[in-house]
């Protein structure tokens, strides 16, 4: 290719892949931008009253098999399954964003700071976050969710502690090898501190493995948001979430109810492919990066 | 210093660092359960519970003393492993997980062999063609499972299989009718020692749907594993050097790749442990299975914290463990690793 491309995300939009993962990528993207369009326009169609609220539904049928009055039928309190599958989208994505903003916030510095330094201090963050990422990470975050107590920011905490581990050791991998390159230590014998060295030479190093780890991240956090959700943790009951719907998808399941189950299970798991394969495309193309 | 002392010096550290983990693990648990906001004698009486019922409660927990005091009481209990008294039942917490863990140790077993068996299947697959239909097939099997929300995946196969076809119980570990064997309490084994073929048949009944979801829910990352080293493996020099000696392709993979594909396979299952327990934490609550985990969330709304803390120790310890015996037998099974 040759000059600057105007647009990165066009560039990524008009890419004609060939490789497989490439192809998986490129549906990961669409998937995932449609995701976050549904996620931002929801909101104002239901203030508009284009759409009916998620929450209410007391005037409706209850358990109404999908027809036209309501696409995807209505559930136990009579509310549209269907707007609240859509709506259950933004709550999905703002969770797992919050959720590893903050895990970026605290682990990638942290790494940073660990790979650097070597040492004893190195060895005993080395150690807790192994521990750390020992446990199972649904087991973690259901303890933590059960001590958090439930709403939006506690979930996204509760979320948040089972991937610093992860950011933790990529970062803390990667700084320690790059802090052995000669221009760090020509940048030292000319007198940086180590501030200046960590802003100016590692960050940039540094941060391009995270993408990848990140993508992965978020269609992980997405299943555990939805396992906290059906297991009656994590989030309020006013908010529509996937994973409590189902919990209470649940019990009408026996008698042949299948609407309300169906849905929101099927979003979630689209919602987890493309961002899945989005992973697994940008992965291929950050180790074939390195490897040229 | 030769291999074998390096090796051995490996090991010794490998075996040492596991009490220390498991301490900062049951360390954490301590403190987090006391850290958090909230008081557990609150929960447990309510805001409006007389001052004396109160303070009987705090005594009988333990919070009336300080929180050093508190931890080293715990601690010593640990090392004599005892994990303190259940608050709703009143029973030692060691009890409790002796009753409920050979049940979830059933599943998981069950349920990693049904991994293993697809997963390496899928992941065998597309070896003829690479890049080829049956390597897109397998890849997609491999990603799809593990997008799969697994309550959900459950819940489906619940409707199909018991409450559609009814060729399965919709949840539990025994036909309630009947008086479940006693020994291990793996039903499975205790059937099998007895003689007695209907408890088997009773045993496998119940537990063939929970296993077989919770197994294709991880067998995608046994298919991805297998997938990606026996590529690396087919691209090496050694079969390269195979093929040229005239080999056919059969052996060359069957004899050559395979096994040099399984090791890092078993790594994998190791660390595929842990999302045995998450996963199984959804699908016992699905099919009421009886196990640790589903013993775990009753603890949680019954806001048990003894309980809670017991458990998450105990399963903390099981992964540990697992992780350790895995990793002394890859080092013991690989020699080209160096330490």
């Amino acid at each position: 290719m040759n000059g600057p491309l105007p647009n990165p995300a066009a560039a990524l939009l008009a890419w004609r892949p060939c490789s497989l993962s490439a192809r998986l990528a490129r549906v990961g993207i669409w998937v995932v931008l449609a995701y976050l369009l549904v996620a931002v326009v929801t909101g104002p169609l239901v203030a508009l009253g284009w759409l009916p609220d998620p929450g209410s539904g007391l005037d409706q049928p209850i358990y109404a098999a999908p027809g036209w009055s309501h696409w995807c039928g209505t559930d136990r309190l009579g509310r549209d399954v269907c707007v609240r599958t859509l709506s259950g989208a933004g709550v999905a994505l703002q969770v797992v964003l919050l959720a590893l903003l903050l895990a970026l916030v605290v682990g990638v510095p942290l790494g940073m700071l660990s790979g650097y330094l070597g040492g004893p201090v190195d060895r005993l963050l080395v150690l807790l976050m192994d521990t750390l990422y020992t446990l199972p990470v649904l087991l973690l975050s259901v303890v933590l969710a059960f001590l958090l107590g439930r709403g939006l920011p506690n979930a996204a905490a509760a979320l948040c502690v089972v991937y610093i581990p992860q950011y933790f050791r990529v970062v803390r991998n990667q700084t320690a090898s790059v802090k052995a390159e000669l221009y760090v230590e020509a940048a030292q014998s000319l007198g940086a501190g180590p501030v200046w060295i960590l802003r100016r030479y590692l960050f940039r190093n540094v941060i391009t493995s995270v993408p990848v780890v990140l993508t992965l991240n978020a269609a992980d956090a997405v299943l555990v948001l939805g396992g906290l959700g059906f297991l009656g943790l994590g989030l309020p009951d006013s908010v529509p979430e996937w994973g409590s719907d189902l919990q209470e998808a649940l019990t009408a399941l026996p008698t042949g109810i299948w609407w309300t189950a169906l849905y929101p299970g099927l979003a979630m798991f689209v919602l987890v492919l493309g961002l899945s394969f989005l992973g697994e495309g940008l992965d291929a193309w950050v180790s074939r990066d390195g490897r040229s | 210093m030769s291999r074998r002392g390096r090796l051995a010096r490996y090991l010794a550290g490998r075996a040492l660092l596991a009490p220390v983990m498991l301490w900062l693990i049951a360390t954490l648990v301590f403190l987090l359960l006391r850290v958090a906001p909230g008081d557990p004698v609150d929960a447990l009486l309510g805001t409006r519970a007389s001052a004396a019922a109160r303070d009987a409660l705090r005594q009988q927990l333990g919070l009336d003393r300080s929180l050093p005091v508190q931890y080293v009481e715990f601690l010593q209990g640990l090392v004599h492993a005892d994990l303190g008294q259940s608050l709703v039942s009143a029973r030692p917490v060691t009890q409790i997980v002796r009753e409920v863990l050979p049940a979830s140790l059933e599943l998981g077993l069950a349920a990693l062999l049904v991994a293993l068996v697809l997963g390496l299947a899928a992941g065998f697959s597309g070896i003829a063609r690479p890049e080829g239909r049956l390597d897109l097939a397998g890849r997609l099997y491999g990603i799809a499972t593990y997008a799969l929300p697994s309550f959900w995946a459950a819940m489906v196969l619940q409707l199909i299989f018991a409450v559609g076809l009814g060729w399965f119980p919709v949840g539990g570990r025994f036909p309630p009718t009947r008086v479940p064997p006693s020994g291990s309490g793996f039903y499975l084994l205790d059937g099998l020692l007895a003689g007695s073929w209907s408890t088997v048949t009773a045993a496998l009944h119940h537990l063939t749907l929970p296993a077989v979801t919770l197994g294709l829910l991880l067998s995608g990352i046994f298919d991805n594993a297998l997938r990606l080293n026996l590529r690396r493996a087919l691209r090496s020099d050694y079969v390269e050097a195979a093929r040229s000696r005239g080999l056919g392709e059969v052996r060359v993979v069957l004899r050559h790749a395979l096994p040099n594909a399984l090791l890092p396979v078993l790594t994998i299952a190791g660390i595929t442990v842990a999302s045995l327990i998450g996963g199984a934490l959804l699908i016992e609550n699905i099919f009421s299975w009886p196990g640790i985990a589903l013993k775990l969330q009753e603890a949680i709304n019954q806001r048990d914290y003894p309980l809670v803390q017991g458990i998450v120790v105990v399963v903390a310890a099981l992964v540990v463990l697992v992780t350790l015996v895995v990793d002394v037998l890859v080092a013991l099974l690989d020699p080209r690793l160096s330490f």
